[in-house]
């Protein structure tokens, strides 16, 4: 049985300027010890997707409309507050774009740090203490037992991130779901954050879901792959069919956008055109405004599909057979 | 926080027409009912003071002793003083006094707050930090306490009233220009400006005065209120407003010396005031709210 | 922090010294004094009276003879309306009272305006957000001078449960606490709402919902830190706010405090005794301030390092 398998997920902001449906029927699944990249740009629906498991969407502007995601037995999304907040950091925990903004300033890290045992488990503020200051250890933080005392200013972007991923994993959780934690830090941070992660999910045995808008981290890192754009998912598959065997305009797109594939002193290649607007119904597929492969067909509704085994598209062409990349 | 809510973009190849920042705020300040409701009744209060002053100066000095104080009826709307005087004529004047000496007030506390903010955000540096610290001080001493020395001194005239209460009132004021002026000073358009030779009198007179007026309009509104409260409140004490005028704080205070024995005398000036209190507080608050999005309370 | 706590000190210093200064100064400028309204005094008696007060001295010299008296000894001098009586005596009495009721106003506005502000802030354009803050914007609309009278009336006159006037009984601080602090407790709710929703709005609240905190706990361990700075931060001019709101108050409610003297003094002209409340009430401001400086750093960890 898959730890987690999410069906038709659909989440809508209700604003002032109409009904943004920002996750439109996005369905998948995950089995223990996976890692999953989920990919797309600013305002695709990758967060919102994720955020909307563990129910932190906030309520008023936002509605989950309908779905099911299948934990261990428990609908997260119909699931009371009690039982969410037994899931929440400690079978299920979440690491966060800006390490800046998501650490509380006025609280010391030892504070935070030992939050989630302190809720979880029945132990003592002094052996939960201990474990805050081992999981620091492990996470690469120096001269742990003295830095636990500090407060989150005091330390570097890099630095507060590991204090996430120790605060997020200490309760040893089954599945972790990091959203950007890298888009946020200089490069060679990235490389080093990204291998802590890789590291304590071989130790925990944890599956995680990476969100990311950059390729990059996608192909080094996560076993399978779905690509996300205007609240769809539009194609979803292994890293290496992904990279091999695109089968979506979209996605194709995504890799020659990358600055460093392309060659010197052409011009730089990016989309045209915009993301649409998602208070609008649009019909068919949504990208295809901005695809050099539309054609009229293209205006139809179109589901996600089997193209291979493991390997599906949301591309009619690319369905029938019509287009290759 | 941005990664959490979808952009709401256009399709490619519309283009809306583009809404000014200040056109955004006149639209959500027309929407918000209660500053409306203010504004409109501020209004109508002035009008109707103005021409009372026109219409019938001098009724609310006309004494009648032989009537002495009367209960509200359809000769005295309002009831009368113990002195005979129509309560209406006196509470119409009475606001006169209380909004002119409120906008006097204001003014004094606009003009020495948006100098001192502007000098210490244009400036910056250690004069920033010394002016600063300044008005830190200044903002936790009971100066009060001072206008009415300063009262006690100089004696109380109505100009020196409206100048020491100004004196007190510039505080908030001259934070407020102090910010604008220092995140104005650090756009692109002005070192645009720097760039196109103009020299630094120029940039303060033709760039920034014009953006800070916006704001500084909006906190003027939000001063006069705490203006005609302090007002009163040195009525109240015999320090403000000398007879023959009366202000709503000498009436208030005159009112509660018998209001077990004749409420309508302090009933109907409380009314007034606090309704007009009311009303520029939540004109002034919506004049914020619809300029400053973050400010807002939602 | 102990640092900082030191450098406040040393700021108020010369602070407390300016005011001094600035206000002898001043109050030598007054025109008449006391005595001057009264009966008619030969020339003969003006020179004894005079002398008495020092006021045949110039003006430089009564200023350094003062500043002496008081720094050295804490003496405020003789007052000239109560003849033969110190402002020390005279304030002796009546300041502890004057500060009881500062005291217990002030914690009628934290108390309720805290709670209130909480609570709204947690229901949110609901209708527990809604009335709190129609009453929040109605106390700082209306001042002291007009419901001090109206609940008067209503508590005193009308239902009787409390004295109209005085201050025997412990029963007798309820209705004017509760005027002074109304205008307060007003400001301090708004304050609270604005500074909790600010921080509820925070990327760390959602972290800490992450990690399955219960909403209590978000709350209460999270929340309130943060959410109640500007409340801090408006500890100063609320409390010299109240410093002057008693000066109405124990006027409405016939409290004997030290408001009485320093009206008194305003309006029958007694430099001594101006000079004494208004040093008295500027120390009791600024000796304040300092703890409210105190308490927004310890709550602020941020600022502790700053400085």
């Amino acid at each position: 049985m898959p730890l987690l398998e999410v069906t038709n997920l659909r989440t809508s902001f209700h604003t002032r300027h109409g009904i943004v449906r920002a996750v439109n029927d996005v369905s998948f699944s995950l089995e223990k010890g996976d890692t999953l990249g989920i990919v797309g740009e600013s305002g695709s629906g990758k967060s919102v997707t994720c955020y909307s498991l563990m129910r932190l969407i906030p309520q008023p502007p936002g509605r989950i409309e309908g779905g099911a995601a299948l934990f261990g037995g428990v609908d997260l999304l119909k699931a009371s507050p009690e039982q969410l907040s037994k899931i929440r950091g400690k079978r299920i925990s979440m690491i966060f774009q800006d390490p800046m903004t998501s650490l509380n300033p006025y609280l010391r890290i030892s504070e935070q740090l030992i939050e989630p045992l302190l809720i979880h488990e029945n132990i003592s503020r002094a052996d939960a203490l201990k474990r805050g200051i081992a999981a620091l250890a492990e996470v690469g933080v120096p001269d742990a037992e003295k830095r636990i005392r500090s407060y989150p200013h005091e330390f570097s972007g890099g630095m507060r991130q590991r204090v996430m991923i120790a605060m997020a994993l200490i309760t040893k959780p089954e599945l972790l779901i990091a959203d950007e934690p890298t888009t946020a830090l200089d490069v060679t941070v990235q490389a080093q954050i990204l291998d802590l992660v890789k590291k304590m999910q071989r130790e925990l045995g944890m599956a995680v879901i990476w969100i990311t808008h950059d390729l990059g981290v996608v192909a080094g890192f996560c076993q399978r792959v779905q690509v996300m754009y205007a609240g769809r998912l539009v194609e979803r598959a292994t890293a290496d069919e992904l990279f091999q065997n695109t089968a979506h305009p979209y996605t194709r797109a995504l890799q020659k956008s990358i600055p460093a594939l392309q060659p010197k002193g052409a011009a730089l290649y990016t989309i045209p055109g915009m993301p649409p607007d998602l208070s609008r119904n649009l019909e068919g597929c949504p990208f295809a405004p901005r695809c050099e492969y539309a054609q009229e067909q293209c205006k139809q509704p179109v589901e996600l599909k089997d193209i291979a085994p493991n390997h599906a598209t949301a591309c009619l062409r690319v369905q029938k057979n019509e287009i290759t990349f | 926080m941005s990664a959490e809510f979808p952009i709401v973009t256009q399709h490619a190849g519309e283009i809306e027409p583009g809404h000014s920042l200040w056109q955004d705020a006149w639209h959500r300040l027309r929407q918000n009912k209660l500053a409306v409701i203010g504004g409109v009744f501020v209004a109508i209060l002035s009008l109707i003071c103005l021409l009372a002053i026109v219409i019938a100066p001098g009724s609310y000095a006309k004494t009648n002793l032989a009537l002495g104080a009367t209960a509200p009826s359809s000769a005295h709307w309002l009831g009368t003083d113990i002195l005979g005087r129509d309560m209406l004529s006196r509470i119409l004047f009475g606001g006169c006094i209380s909004l002119s000496v409120g906008l006097a007030a204001t003014l004094v506390s606009v003009i020495i707050g948006v100098l001192y903010g502007a000098i210490s955000g244009y400036l910056g540096g250690r004069v920033d930090v010394i002016l600063m610290r300044i008005v830190d001080i200044i903002y936790s001493l009971p100066f009060v306490i001072f206008v009415i020395l300063i009262l006690v001194v100089f004696g109380k005239h109505i100009v020196l009233l409206f100048m020491a209460i100004g004196a007190v009132s510039w505080l908030d004021m001259a934070r407020i220009v102090r910010g604008q002026v220092m995140s104005l000073k650090r756009q692109e358009f002005v070192e645009a400006a720097v760039a196109l030779g103009l020299r630094k009198r120029q940039i303060i007179l033709r760039h920034m005065i014009p953006n800070v007026l916006g704001i500084v309009a909006i906190y003027a509104t939000l001063i006069v209120p705490s203006v005609m409260l302090l007002e009163a409140f040195l009525s109240f004490l015999g320090l403000g407003v000398q007879a023959p005028m009366s202000s709503w704080g000498t009436l208030i205070n005159d009112g509660r010396k018998t209001m077990e024995e004749y409420p309508w005398l302090l009933i109907y000036p409380s009314l007034f005031f606090s309704l007009t209190l009311f009303s520029l507080n939540f004109l002034g608050d919506g004049l914020r709210d619809a300029l400053d999005v973050r400010a807002s309370k939602d | 922090m102990l640092r900082f706590i030191f450098k406040r000190i040393l700021e108020a210093i010369p602070v407390l010294l300016i005011v001094a200064t600035v206000t002898f100064f001043l109050l030598h400028r007054m025109p008449g004094g006391p005595f001057d309204t009264e009966k008619a005094t030969t020339p003969e008696i003006k020179k004894q009276i005079e002398a008495y007060y020092g006021l045949d001295k110039p003006v430089t010299q009564q200023y350094f003879d003062y500043m002496k008296r008081l720094v050295l000894h804490g003496d405020l001098g003789p007052s000239q309306k109560y003849f033969g009586w110190s402002v020390n005596e005279l304030l002796a009495g009546s300041l502890p009272v004057s500060m009881e009721l500062g005291l217990e106003g002030l914690c009628f506005a934290l108390f309720f305006g805290l709670t209130a502000g909480v609570i709204a802030s947690l229901r949110k354009n609901t209708f527990g957000d809604y009335i709190p803050m129609s009453f929040a914007t109605l106390g700082i609309c209306i001042p002291s001078f007009v419901t001090g009278p109206l609940l008067i009336i209503v508590f005193g006159i009308l239902l009787g449960w409390f004295n109209t006037s005085g201050w025997f009984f412990p029963r007798d601080r309820v209705l004017p606490a509760m005027t002074l602090g109304l205008y307060y407790m007003a400001y301090i709710s708004r304050l609270t709402r604005g500074g909790m929703l600010e921080i509820l709005n925070q990327d760390f609240i959602r972290t800490a919902r992450a990690k399955g905190a219960s909403e209590w706990r978000v709350v209460w361990r999270h929340s309130l830190r943060g959410g109640l700075l500007s409340v801090v931060s408006f500890l100063g001019p609320a409390i010299s706010g109240i410093v002057t709101g008693s000066l109405v108050v124990e006027t409405i409610f016939d409290i004997p405090g030290a408001a009485r003297f320093f009206i008194g003094a305003a309006f029958n002209r007694d430099g001594p005794m101006l000079m004494g409340t208004t040093l008295v009430y500027a120390v009791l401001v600024v000796v304040m301030n300092l703890l409210a400086d105190i308490v927004q750093v310890w709550m602020n960890p941020r600022l502790r390092f700053d400085s």
